[in-house]
């Protein structure tokens, strides 16, 4: 009787072994992440299902011949997998690949600087990177546009494509001194920073000078960049004065946009005005 | 006898799976962006990520996701992570030896926080399941790699594979 059971054993065994043996698996190509997929095994008897990938690692229990779903939600992380079909003789195996969903969801936007002047060529960079709701990079090409308005309005749009799931772009600041907001976005999804633009270096310098007893005051007119900004208070204007041989040089920083110092009053003396590389008017003083 | 080939097959399949040297081939860089890319900074960035593959590699042989953090970073440290605490439930673990890598840095960002490098890669993987090899097979995948500085090194923050 022992006999009898251990022969059936060895008998089930053996046909269940040539049965795994030519066991196939049918599956698409790719998946799209985060989908409801299946594999259509043939063969019969019992087998392990892996999938394996640097994102995810999955092993199923599964009959052959039958289908084996997956629930939506599965596999998420875009990538290369490799699935084995593991039987007691041997194992049948196939990659294929999990590509990103293509609805994207998020963006990761690097923008530079934070602070720049007003009017500066290519002085604002931007980098987005494309994410689907799972965070896999969508390497399909995709428009992304970039734009830059200020609290007058739009003043700068691009349009640009990714490569491998990143786009770039350079644009100018604006004219106007004050916060702009600089904008990534595709369908829907968009990620702003804010940059501050601020007023550049003065365009031009103009004095004028009148006698207040032994003394002379100086004073600029309101300081402007050449966009006709007012320039930063602290910016220092230099007052030159030379006199009979002799030079007195004084640094005033700008207040409310405006230098204003006294100096003697020496007749016959020369006076100019300078800040930074810009160079304002001379005034010779006669005296009164 | 038998025994003895069989166990003679198993040294011969787990030592492929030492860590030898994959061999490098570096493309010129075909950069989009406006920023330079200096010889340093590139030949430093493809060394951390060369780096990156040596410590996923342990990570995932050993089932300790910590041998990731010199490495990686953010999502890309999270998901393998992640694998590491799936493949440690199911009783499996994953052997990678990276072959041969074909690399070109493709974009490094104007304002110089990210490099990207496409990779062409042949590895091998192994998968065990309670130490007992069920298969190893040969991939050629390309590879996308975005890394971010760190304090003293390049960091991977997305891997993401597809057919080559």
């Amino acid at each position: 009787m022992t006999f009898r059971v251990a022969l059936l054993v060895i008998a089930v065994s053996a046909f269940q072994a040539a049965s795994a043996q030519g066991a196939t698996m049918t599956l698409a190509e790719s998946i799209t992440a985060g989908s409801a997929f299946s594999i259509q095994s043939t063969g019969s008897g019992n087998a392990v299902l892996y999938i394996v990938g640097l994102g995810q690692v999955v092993r199923r229990d599964v009959r052959l011949g039958e289908a084996v779903n997956f629930p939506a939600g599965t596999l998420y992380n875009a990538g290369r997998y490799l699935i084995v079909l593991a039987t007691a003789n041997g194992s049948e195996s196939r990659a294929f690949n999990v590509v990103p969903a293509g609805q994207p969801v998020a963006l990761s936007f690097l923008a530079k600087p934070s602070r720049l002047p007003v009017r500066l060529h290519d002085g604002i960079t931007g980098a987005v990177y494309v994410f689907d709701p799972y965070q896999n990079l969508i390497t399909q090409p995709t428009p992304v546009l970039f734009e830059i308005s200020t609290g007058s309005g739009t003043a700068q749009t691009r349009k640009v494509l990714t490569r491998d799931g990143a786009a770039w772009t350079a644009m100018d600041s604006t004219a106007r001194e004050g916060a702009a907001r600089f904008v990534a976005q595709l369908d829907g999804v968009s990620s702003t920073r804010v940059i501050q633009q601020v007023p550049g270096d003065p365009c031009g310098l103009k004095m004028t000078a009148r006698q207040v007893g032994p003394k002379l005051v100086l004073e600029t007119d309101p300081v402007r960049d050449c966009s006709g900004n007012i320039v930063f208070d602290g910016t220092i204007v230099t007052f030159t004065e030379t006199y009979n041989g002799g030079e007195s040089t004084v640094d005033v920083p700008l207040k409310r946009g405006v230098a204003r110092v006294e100096m003697p009053a020496y007749s016959d003396a020369r006076i100019s005005v300078a800040s930074g590389v810009v160079m304002g008017n001379e005034i010779r003083w006669r005296g009164r | 006898m038998r025994c003895l080939t069989i166990i003679c097959l198993l040294c011969v399949a787990t030592s492929s799976f030492a860590a030898d040297d994959p061999e490098v081939h570096i493309e010129p860089s075909h950069l989009q962006g406006p920023r330079v890319l200096e010889k340093q900074t590139e030949a430093a960035a493809i060394r951390d990520y060369l780096q990156a593959w040596h410590s996923l590699r342990s990570a995932l042989a050993e089932s300790r996701s910590e041998l990731l953090d010199a490495s990686f970073i953010g999502d890309a440290r999270d998901k393998l992570a992640a694998t590491i605490v799936e493949q440690d439930k199911l009783g499996i673990r994953t052997r990678y030896q990276d072959r041969a890598h074909d690399l070109q840095v493709v974009f490094y960002s104007p304002e110089g926080l990210s490099i990207q490098i496409v990779d062409r890669i042949d590895y091998d993987v192994q998968i065990l399941d309670h130490d007992k090899v069920i298969t190893t097979q040969r991939l050629n995948v390309r590879y996308i790699a975005v890394l971010t500085p760190s304090e003293v090194r390049w960091r991977v923050r997305i891997l993401q594979g597809q057919a080559n």
